[in-house]
């Protein structure tokens, strides 16, 4: 059982075992069959990061398809292909490049099953990376999930460990709804983990407890949870237990784990790596806010970065990105009031 | 280390245990054990348990204080005879090395897949020694269920615990489903390990199980097991199949338990992680289908016990809510029966006693 892997293959084998289980998905994206549509150079590559490296080797053209460098059309031409029988799961290297393609999926996609009266299906899945942390400057590290999330008719994901990015993925595939898929890109080979070989779901909208605890809980995203377990192992030391939720899926969103969780400890605090106005923390702030007030002892706190594009210098990104010390801070504080 | 003193440390439950936390003592220092006395309780991030003493003797020491976490390996007290000078305890308290904690290492418990029967089986073994000791988890289970006494029995034994299909890491192809499909894996796993015949355990559905292998068995063990009446908690079986989120299969799981307090939620969590796997639910409606039609136990197997000439024992909990202690009732002369405080679970709620049970039979 005991079987580690990195979110990097365990995602490499999600797509393989559910490729190998339905014949109706296809992949498609820039470079994920290996570069530049040239025979030599297929399989060379599998994508920017590797990770559908060995696809077209096993799965042949017609079902990985290299793309041009056009955005629009190739999700729009998934959109299509979903809605006509298959399933496809398209890569849009970065999320900070969605921008080119929000009509194929703010109206098309997440409108198709509500304006036909649920008579369409649109079984895509759009996957993409998030986050910064790589140096790769404003263009290139931007979170933005809380925009899919904001559209009604989008299943957001965003995975913190390879058991559930595994896991979460076949659910995704075998959704009937456009489900957009983000991975981030600092986890693919800093998150190991256990992960089972069968093939397995984890349903939508179930929050993960990623740790037990009764001082503060500590709703996290991605990257975030990592970064709030290293600070609740600090501050167990301080005496102070802290509980992790890792709500996995943010579109449908657990709202009954986190307001269980709150109503045992009092305390909030949210850490999100997305901008903060508008976003995931400002989200479930309101949620607890708005449900579980009389069960606060003290303020909600919210750890994000700033309202501003993340920086390039690297002293100034990390000084962007919400800190393991702000975090403690944060809690610390919560615990104080 | 010295044979005049003793270590308490922190055992290992399950694989993905590497640290616990004390969480109370039951003897204070300066006062005196004896061998299977409950001298503290440990928790780790999935489960609490008591630690017992291993000798009579003394404590001498508490080095893991309340709410202090250590290492799988870390040492929690000394137990030594009162005349031991405390010079030596102190040299012994500080010269104390953690064995490295190797997981799958020499000793420690290693998990691979057989082929039995054409079927993947997953297969976990601890320990070596003369006799075989095979653990057969009952209905939803795994192999983790024995966790705590598997360390126990492991001292002197090659300790065998196995997923059945439709369960744990195995295959999801259960075939028949019904308790002969399944003995028959059983057996062809037995085979594919070169056991020829071993002391069988079987909890709940694998207790009916092993009883219908009975002939490849040099002792029997049942605990809490199916097929020894009609009677069984069919609302059980309904709930824990069709409980798909946390928190409806931690209010399934606690008919299990005598105090449904011991659920946790990541008991309930790994609980469904194993029903997540693809086929699984389909496993296991099917056995549940074959097993136990409309709430009631399909097959009656106690004519079986009459026949057999091996020692054989029956362990059931008083409060068992899944399946009546009654069943233990008016069984053959020859077979023991041993009612533990408990609920559904003796081998998780009674373990110390449990594993006591197993060794002294085998033996």
């Amino acid at each position: 059982m005991a079987r580690i892997l990195s979110y990097r293959q365990a995602l490499s084998e999600a797509f393989r075992q559910e490729m190998e289980r339905d014949p109706t998905i296809i992949m498609l994206g820039e470079d994920i069959a290996g570069g530049k549509g040239a025979p030599g150079d297929q399989d060379a590559w599998g994508g920017d990061m590797g990770i559908t490296k060995g696809l077209i080797g096993r799965f042949g053209e017609a079902r990985v398809i290299d793309t041009p460098i056009s955005e629009s059309a190739f999700i729009g031409a998934a959109v299509g292909a979903a809605t006509c029988g298959l399933r496809p799961v398209v890569e849009l290297m970065f999320v900070d490049f969605m921008g080119v393609c929000f009509d194929q999926i703010f109206n098309q996609a997440a409108k198709f099953r509500y304006m036909f009266g649920g008579k369409a299906r649109t079984p895509v899945v759009i996957r993409t990376q998030i986050g910064a942390g790589y140096r790769a400057a404003a263009q290139h590290s931007q979170c933005l999930y809380p925009l899919f999330t904001h559209i009604p008719g989008l299943k957001c994901v965003v995975p913190s460990t390879p058991y559930d990015a595994k896991g979460l993925f076949m659910t995704a595939v075998r959704d009937d709804d456009p489900v957009v898929f983000f991975e981030h890109k600092l986890l693919y080979d800093k998150a190991k983990g256990d992960v089972p070989e069968a093939p397995y779901t984890i349903p939508f909208g179930e929050a993960a407890i990623v740790r037990d605890g009764k001082d503060v809980t500590i709703v996290a995203l991605a990257r975030m949870v990592h970064f709030a377990q290293d600070v609740a192992t600090d501050l167990a030391k301080e005496g102070i237990d802290v509980e992790i939720v890792d709500p996995r899926t943010i579109s449908p969103l657990d709202e009954e784990t986190i307001l269980d969780s709150v109503a045992k400890t009092g305390r909030l605090v949210v850490v999100d790596e997305a901008y903060p106005r508008c976003g995931m923390a400002a989200d479930i702030a309101s949620l607890v806010a708005e449900h579980a007030f009389d069960d606060l002892k003290a303020p909600i706190r919210k750890v994000t970065p700033p309202h501003t594009p993340v920086p390039f210098a690297p002293e100034l990104e990390d000084a962007f990105i919400p800190s393991r010390a702000r975090i403690a801070d944060a809690v610390r504080s919560v615990m104080r009031a | 280390m010295s044979e005049r003193i003793h270590a308490i440390t922190v055992p290992k439950w399950g694989m993905a245990m590497d640290a616990g936390t004390v969480t109370g003592w039951h003897v204070a220092e300066g006062q005196s054990v004896a061998a299977g006395q409950d001298v503290l309780d440990v928790e780790s991030t999935k489960i609490a348990n008591a630690i017992e003493a291993k000798v009579d003797g003394t404590l001498r020491r508490i080095v893991g204080q309340v709410g202090d976490t250590l290492p799988v390996g870390g040492l929690l007290g000394v137990v030594a005879a009162p005349d031991v000078p405390d010079a030596e305890i102190d040299a012994f308290v500080a010269g104390f090395v953690v064995a490295p904690d190797d997981g799958e290492g020499e000793g420690g418990p290693r998990t691979r897949t057989v082929v039995a029967d054409g079927r993947a089986i997953r297969v976990q073994e601890t320990g070596a020694g003369e006799e075989t000791v095979v653990l057969v988890h009952g209905f939803g289970g795994d192999l983790n269920g024995w966790l705590f006494v598997q360390p126990a029995l492991a001292t002197t034994r090659r300790v065998v615990a196995l997923d059945l299909p439709g369960h744990g890491g195995s295959t999801m192809d259960v075939g028949g489903a019904g308790v002969a499909a399944l003995a028959r894996v059983l057996e062809a796993t037995l085979d594919a390990l070169g056991v020829e015949r071993a002391h069988l355990v079987g909890h709940s559905l694998g207790g009916a199980v092993c009883l219908v292998a009975a002939g490849r068995a040099s002792a029997l063990t049942l605990i809490a097991s199916a097929s020894l009446g009609p009677a069984i908690n069919g609302a059980y079986i309904e709930a824990f199949l069709a409980a798909e989120r946390r928190k409806e299969m931690a209010a399934a799981l606690g008919a299990l338990f005598a105090d449904p307090a011991l659920v946790t939620r990541p008991m309930a969590e790994d609980v469904l992680k194993a029903k997540r796997i693809d086929g699984a639910q389909a496993a296991l409606r099917a056995i549940a289908a074959a097993c136990f039609p409309a709430g009631r136990q399909a097959d009656d197997l106690r004519g079986r016990l009459a026949g057999l000439r091996i020692p054989a024992q029956v362990i059931w909990g008083l409060a068992d809510r899944v399946i009546p202690v009654a069943h233990a009732e008016g069984l053959p002369a020859a077979v023991a029966v041993h009612r533990l405080d408990a609920g559904h679970m003796p081998h998780m709620e009674r373990a110390a006693d449990v594993a006591r049970l197993i060794a002294a039979l085998g033996s």
